[in-house]
This record gives C-alpha cells, sequence and structure tokens, in this order.
C-alpha cells in the first residue's frame, strides 16, 4: 500500500490555467520521490495541494490507504506532511530556537532549554548543522533552509515536501543538502523533492514522476531511465511545422540588437549573464531557449535598462546604451513584455487608458508639449488595442484589475506591438493563453517582423520557438551553448542542450 | 462545525447607495457616541450640539473663524495629498509649515522689502523655506533610500526647535515683556483679510488655485501621471522608464512648499509676528485632511473646512459649555474615527463566507 496516493487531482485557475489535469501519483514510504517539470507544468499547484494550502476541484489524497481532506496545511501536518517553501516561513528577528519554539509545545517554565536540546540532538542525528542561538537573520539561505528542515524533523515529519530546495544553493551547500536527505529517508521518512534539474533527480531521488502542462507523463525507477528520457518526456516531442511560412526575407537588413560580451550579476550578486554575444537584424525573430533560471531574466532586464551589465556592450540601433535609461532605450524604439505582467506590466488600479499610456507617455502624438495628456488620442489607440487584440473589456474607464489574467496579457502585447517597435524583447508572451489566443500573438509577432521590427523571444516553450523563430540560441547558466537556424532546428538536440547535456 | 470566515476586499468601485448608505451609518453611529459621552458628564446633548453648531458653522463668525483655520489645513492638505498619492510619506509638514514661518517672518522684520513687492517675496520666502525643508528627506530618500517617514517625523522637532532658539533668543522682540515673541511685522508686509474677519484671503486664493492645479497636474498631465504609477506600483514605473528620484523630489517640494506657503499665511496674515506655538499642529491634522478627501486635491478643499469646523466647534466645548480641554481631544477624535469609519464601509467591503 502506498504512503501517499493522489487520485484524479484537478485544479483549474480561472480563466484559462488547467493547473493540475487529473493526476495520478503514488510515493512509497521511504523513498525520496522526485516531482519532475518545466515551470508551469503543475508541480508546485500540486505540492500545495497535498499540503493543504490549495484545495482541488476534483480528486482525492489517500494517506496510508485512509481518504483525507485537507482544509489547510494546519491538517496536513497532523498527518505528518510538512513542506519546506523557496521562500521561507521564518521570523528574521528572532533566533533558530524561537522560531522552532513558536509551534511546538512546550513546558512554560524556560521553555527554550528543552527546545534546545531537541535541536541538538536532531541536528547531530541528521548532520544538520545549526547553532540554536544564531538569529535568523544572521543566516545564509542555505542555513535557513536547514532550519526549516529541522524544524520539520523534530515535528516528527512523515512526508517531507521540498519545493526547488536547490534553487537557492551553491553546489557545495546542494552536495550537503543531499547527504542529509539520505539520512533523513533512510532512518524511514519519506521526501518529496520537486525540480526542474535533470542531473538532481539522478543526484538524489529513488523514483521520479514527470509533469507537463499539468498531466502525469510517466513515473519512473530513476535506475531504470536516462537523462536523455527524461529531457524528452519533459519537455514533450516536437515536430516542426511550417506556420511561420510567411516570412518575408531579412537577410542583408541592418542590425537593430547587438549584444557582445555581455555579464549581468543576479540578485543574490552572482554573474548570471556570463559572457553572451548575439546580433539581431531587423526583420529577424530570434529565440532564445531554456529552463527558467538559466540567466534569461537578468540578461532581458540588461537589454531593457532594468539591470546594470557589469562587463560587456549593448547596442541598440547602433547606438551605445550599455549605460542608458529605461526610458532613453524605449525612446529609440524598444518594446517589452514583461515576464511579470501583473506587477509590472501593468497598474492594476489604474484605468485601462491609463495602462495603454504606461509605455507611451512620452510620445508626442499623446501629449501637448509633452506636459499635457491627450486623453482623447490615448482613448483612441485603447480601443484600437482592444479591437485588434480582442481584449474583452466592457469599459477601457475601469481599473486594469477588472480585466482577466488572459486579457491583461493581450492588452500588453497589444500596447507594445502596436507602437510599431525597432526592436520586440518578449518573455513568454503566450504563457498562460488559450490555444487561439497564444496563436494570434504569434502571428502578430511574426507580422511585427515583417513590419521590420527585430524581435528577441525568450520562452521555455520550444514548440513556440520552433514555430516562429528564424534562429533560436540555447542558454545555459548564463551562457549560450548552442544556435540553430532555421534550416538546422533540431528539437532534440536543443531539448538535451536546455537540459544542460551535451554541447560545449 | 462550521467554520465562518470573514474577508475585508477592496471595492472596484463604489456604488452611490454604498455612499449614502455608509455615510449614513457613520453619522448615525457618531451621533449615537457624542449624545452618550455628553450624557455621561451630565450635558444636556441638544444644548451641546447647539453649542458647537452655532460656534463653528451657525454665525457670521463661527463661518469666518472656521474659513481662517482651513487655510493653512488646505494648503498644507493638498500638497501631502500629492506627495501620498505618490506614497511618499510626508509626516513633516508640521516643520515645513515651521520653516515657511521662520523664513517669510525674518524677511519681513529684518530685510528692507519694497513694500509694494513685500507681500510677494513673503509668500515665496515661505514657499522657498518650506521646500528646502522637505528637500533634505527627498534627497536622502532619493538618493540613499532612507525612510521619509523617520525623517520628516524628526525634521519637525528640529524646527520647532529652531523657531523656539529665535523667539526666546536673537530673534526676540524688544517690547514683549519677556514673552517668546519677535517684534511685529511692518503694516506694508501684512495681509489684507476680509472686514471684520481673519481671513486673509490672498492665503486663501492660493490655497484655492493650488488646489485646482494640483488636481489638474494629477489628472491631466504627464508628470501627474507619473506620480499615479509611481503611487500604485515602483515595478511598473521601473518598467515604463520612469525616474522614482525625480517624483520623489518633486513632490516633496511641492508639498513642502505649499506647508511653508501655509506658515507664510499664519505669520503675515494672522499672527503679524514670529511666536512659539505659531501653529496649533496644522501641519499634523492635515495629515488626516489629505486622507479625508481620499487624496483628491478638489475634495481637500471640502475636507480642510470640515476638519476646521470641529476645530473651531470644539474650543465652544471648552468656552461655553465648559468642559474640560481634554474632551475636545476625545470629542474631535470621536469624530474622525466615525469619518474614518465612513471612509472604510465605502472603500472596502466586507464578506462573511461560510
Amino acid at each position: 500500500m502506498p504512503l501517499v496516493k493522489l487520485k484524479n487531482i484537478t485544479k483549474f485557475f480561472p480563466p484559462n490555467i488547467l493547473a493540475n489535469d487529473h493526476i495520478n501519483l503514488e510515493v512509497n514510504v521511504g523513498e525520496i520521490h522526485a516531482i519532475l517539470g518545466e515551470n508551469g507544468a503543475g508541480k508546485s499547484t500540486l505540492m500545495k495541494i497535498l499540503y493543504g494550502m490549495l484545495q482541488p476541484d476534483e480528486g482525492e489524497i489517500y494517506i496510508d490507504g485512509r481518504k483525507v481532506t485537507f482544509r489547510s496545511p494546519r491538517d496536513a501536518m497532523k498527518y505528518g506532511i510538512r513542506m519546506v517553501h523557496q521562500h521561507f516561513m521564518l521570523i528574521e528577528n528572532h533566533t533558530v530556537a524561537e522560531n522552532i519554539a513558536l509551534g511546538m509545545r512546550t513546558s512554560i517554565v524556560n521553555p527554550l532549554k528543552e527546545v534546545k536540546r531537541r535541536i541538538r540532538e536532531v541536528s547531530d542525528s541528521y548532520g544538520l548543522k545549526v547553532d540554536p542561538d544564531d538569529y535568523i537573520w544572521q543566516l545564509s539561505a542555505g542555513e535557513k533552509q536547514r532550519v526549516e528542515i529541522l524544524r520539520a524533523l523534530i515535528d516528527d515529519v512523515r512526508i517531507l515536501i521540498l519545493d526547488e530546495p536547490t534553487s537557492i544553493l551553491t553546489p557545495n551547500e546542494v552536495e550537503k543538502l543531499f547527504e542529509v536527505l539520505r539520512r533523513i529517508r533512510d532512518s524511514g521518512k519519506t521526501i518529496l523533492f520537486v525540480t526542474h534539474k535533470l542531473k538532481e533527480v539522478f543526484q538524489i531521488s529513488d523514483r521520479v514522476t514527470v509533469l507537463r502542462k499539468g498531466r502525469v507523463i510517466a513515473t519512473k525507477e530513476t535506475s531504470e531511465t536516462c537523462e536523455e528520457e527524461l529531457a524528452r518526456l519533459m519537455i514533450g516531442e516536437i515536430a516542426v511545422n511550417g506556420i511561420n511560412s510567411n516570412k518575408s526575407n531579412y537577410s542583408g537588413n541592418g542590425v537593430v540588437l547587438e549584444v557582445e560580451d555581455l555579464h549581468v550579476l543576479n540578485d543574490k550578486g552572482v554573474t548570471a549573464v556570463k559572457g553572451v554575444n548575439f546580433k539581431v537584424r531587423s526583420g529577424e525573430i530570434v529565440g532564445i531557449a531554456g529552463v527558467a533560471g538559466n540567466g534569461q531574466r537578468e540578461l532581458v532586464e540588461a537589454i531593457v535598462g532594468l539591470r546594470r551589465a557589469v562587463r560587456g556592450r549593448i547596442r541598440i540601433l547602433n547606438r551605445d546604451v550599455t549605460k542608458a535609461s529605461v526610458l532613453d532605450r524605449l525612446k529609440l524604439g524598444l518594446a517589452h513584455i514583461p515576464e511579470d505582467r501583473i506587477g509590472a506590466g501593468v497598474v492594476p488600479r489604474l484605468s485601462i487608458v491609463d495602462n495603454i499610456l504606461l509605455t507611451r507617455y512620452f510620445e508626442k502624438t499623446f501629449t501637448l508639449n509633452s506636459i499635457i495628456i491627450n486623453y482623447g488620442k490615448i482613448r483612441e489607440a485603447t480601443r484600437e488595442v482592444i479591437s485588434r487584440f480582442n481584449v474583452k473589456a466592457s469599459d477601457i474607464s475601469m481599473p486594469a484589475s477588472t480585466l482577466s489574467g488572459g486579457n491583461i496579457q493581450k492588452l500588453i502585447v497589444g500596447r507594445e506591438l502596436s507602437k510599431n517597435p525597432k526592436i520586440i524583447v518578449a518573455v513568454h508572451p503566450t504563457y498562460g493563453l488559450d490555444i487561439a489566443a497564444s496563436s494570434y500573438i504569434r502571428r502578430m509577432i511574426i507580422d511585427a517582423g515583417n513590419k521590420g521590427a527585430g524581435v528577441l523571444l525568450v520562452s521555455e516553450d520550444l514548440d513556440e520557438l520552433i514555430e516562429i523563430c528564424d534562429r533560436i540560441m540555447v542558454m545555459f547558466e548564463g551562457r549560450i551553448v548552442g544556435e540553430f537556424s532555421r534550416e538546422s532546428f533540431e528539437p532534440h538536440t536543443i531539448g538535451l542542450l536546455m537540459a544542460g547535456i551535451g554541447g560545449g | 462545525m462550521v467554520k465562518i470566515r470573514i474577508y475585508v476586499r477592496r471595492r472596484v468601485r463604489t456604488s452611490l447607495k454604498v455612499k449614502i448608505v455608509s455615510a449614513s451609518l457613520s453619522t448615525l453611529a457618531a451621533v449615537v457616541a457624542i449624545v452618550l459621552m455628553f450624557h455621561v458628564l451630565g450635558v444636556d446633548p441638544l444644548y451641546a450640539f447647539n453649542r458647537i453648531y452655532m460656534a463653528s458653522l451657525g454665525s457670521y463668525y463661527g463661518i469666518s473663524e472656521t474659513i481662517t483655520k482651513s487655510i493653512p489645513l488646505l494648503l498644507c492638505g493638498v500638497g501631502l495629498a500629492v506627495a501620498y498619492k505618490a506614497k511618499v510619506w510626508n509626516i513633516g509638514a508640521e516643520g515645513q509649515l515651521l520653516m515657511g514661518a521662520i523664513v517669510s517672518g525674518g524677511l519681513a522684520l529684518f530685510t528692507p522689502l519694497p513694500p509694494q513687492l513685500a507681500i510677494p517675496i513673503i509668500f515665496l520666502g515661505g514657499f522657498i523655506g518650506g521646500a528646502l525643508w522637505a528637500l533634505i528627506p527627498a534627497v536622502l530618500k532619493a538618493k540613499f533610500q532612507v525612510n521619509e517617514v523617520i525623517t520628516t517625523l524628526m525634521m519637525n522637532y528640529i524646527a520647532e526647535r529652531i523657531l523656539l532658539y529665535l523667539v526666546y533668543g536673537p530673534w526676540r522682540g524688544k517690547e514683549v515683556w519677556g514673552f517668546p515673541f519677535t517684534s511685529r511685522i511692518p503694516s506694508y508686509a501684512r495681509l489684507p483679510v476680509v472686514p471684520g474677519t481673519r481671513i486673509h484671503y490672498p492665503t486663501l486664493i492660493i490655497g484655492l488655485v493650488s488646489a485646482v492645479l494640483l488636481f489638474f497636474m494629477l489628472s491631466r498631465t504627464t508628470i501627474g501621471f507619473k506620480v499615479r504609477v509611481i503611487g500604485e506600483s515602483i515595478r511598473a514605473s521601473n518598467y515604463a522608464g520612469i525616474e522614482y528620484s525625480k517624483i520623489v523630489i518633486l513632490v516633496m517640494i511641492i508639498s513642502g512648499g505649499l506647508a511653508g506657503l501655509a506658515g507664510a499665511g499664519e505669520v503675515a496674515g494672522i499672527q503679524h509676528m514670529l511666536r512659539k506655538g505659531i501653529s496649533p499642529g496644522y501641519g499634523f491634522t492635515a495629515i488626516i485632511v489629505a486622507w479625508l478627501g481620499n487624496l483628491n486635491p478638489l475634495l481637500v478643499i471640502a475636507s480642510s473646512l470640515l476638519i476646521a469646523s470641529i476645530l473651531v466647534g470644539g474650543d465652544a466645548i471648552q468656552i461655553s459649555i465648559g468642559l474640560s480641554s481634554a474632551f475636545i481631544n476625545l470629542f474631535n477624535g470621536t469624530i474622525l474615527i466615525f469619518l474614518l469609519l465612513n471612509y472604510f464601509l465605502s472603500e472596502y467591503e466586507i464578506i462573511v463566507r461560510r
């Protein structure tokens, strides 16, 4: 009998995201079970359902063969389930012992003494080095993670869920974490290990379940599979189809974007882009393929001016813009479809009209002496975007927050494409949209290319890249590890390069 | 066991019906609370209401006093509304008002101003004094991410101490019998008033014009647009290429400058001198005025009048009903709580779910 059995778990996020689609999963006692999938495959949603943070629309959860219903994590904890999130749930101004004491039943008199004793006991037996008297704010990300794991162990966890635990760790810390996880498993506990990194599946797991687009693709014994097979399962079989056939020829056009030996740091001060070089010509659509977290975000932010380059050059229309402001680059004809749409791409509480103005407030057409806004013109432009991109909006003076997620996305894409930009930097422009809307947006991007814009398209969806790009570059760990022109697209090789296999 | 969960959610839009219901509910609750308070203290509530009304809005004098007190509240309030719209939390209007008063008072007392230009120069000096005082925390915030709540708040006390130093020390007047006052400013530097009142109308006109201009700025200009975007989402403003530090400095200059004008108005229009206690906390009260006006400069005109009438009416409690001055604070505080209740009910909805 499996320890955990998930049956037909389905979770729908309105308006159109089916995050989990009839998922069946069995986890055995004492195994490390990896949940593998790309971003958006539904891994986190599934784990949050098992942890009681989300409630499924359909499906059942069985623990020890008994059907259970979790209304909140508190219910899940009663069954010994604990989850360590990517963002830690610790109080920075308290010590390790105080944090662990919070949630524990202890004596009223000098409770910390007992807590500290338990911490030492547990940390010794699993090799988790933690000083109970350290303040949380003094700890590195890896140490905080240890505190979270320790807290779960002290709570007599049976099923430990780790959500992308290595994303914040240095290679050394990863090795240490894996040692601890093996000890935990050997003591008879069960671990669910969420990841998108193939390498780790083989380093740590006993079995692996692959998710793609909300569905379970396969569950395998780790020892009976190989990296190539998992990569194929994770990314999918890809067929080149010819939608892009009516693209006009761009060769011989001028370069609109040039990146030279670019080095960029991420938020933690670690080099995330390590010497990237490429050119985008007018009319060309260049794709950047890669699993999230391999430097794409930092690359895009450096190109649009939101992040400083520590080395190298960026040229837009042959002008060196390495140190130029975002505004200067926008004025040169740059359009940016950002990854974080709700957070950056729109201002939810401002009107739809104001949101069209957001990246166009400096244009002469919309202002009088660039001081007074011509709302008549802006309303006209808004109606045009709404009708051309089929945004479902009843009243353009209503806040953008009244639109559904998909319509917000169409609004942003429409706004950026209707500016007649010279360069378009688009990050996952169709993520979360239904098929009709996606193919329409792809068509509009191709049209923009045909009108002379150079397009840099960052996407994890290889189908999409192959469908519309003239050229695909694969990014892995901050470097371009492969480049393919349309005549030589090899989805299989690209998929492997994305997963860090092969290449130079 | 059935669990009942209560959520509070911001309304997308407030319908007229909701506005009327929430205003009536809050007013009713406020009246009940205040009637109870008077009852406990053995004062006939009807008599008390009558006295308060007569003192603030029910007589010519009361109305004129309400308008007089609304002037500094209006000037400080509209400036703060613009700053708060950008989520720049200027708590320092009081200090900025005092610096405006000091600079304009200094100009009036110690510089040989040409009489025809005296009043414009005094106003300009007030604006610059307040704006410079606000510029210090603005630059600290824009360049070094220093929290403006702390700096603007603390600079209030510095400004107050500077004023006290001046009126107790080097600027103390020769014929003030030891009071912490300066000499009186020359008559050509005093503001004209509406006859029979203390309404120094030049300052009032500046306040009204500022409110209209700032309303226009916020709703129709690119600068106002940038202020609104920054206030809603700093990340979106970065994405759109809006320069955060420039806008922070701009709104602080506007709000500090207008508070400084209020200070100049008090010196040249009311006190005709610099003195200890030149402002009974107008800069702090203006924070409430700005919020009560929903950060809309035109509505701030109304909220400054409303709060001024409460201040004037509160005085009547002490003078003609004979209750202690502590009760004024209780009375004002109670009214404010119910005003905020009205704001809460009309902006948020409460959802009960099982």
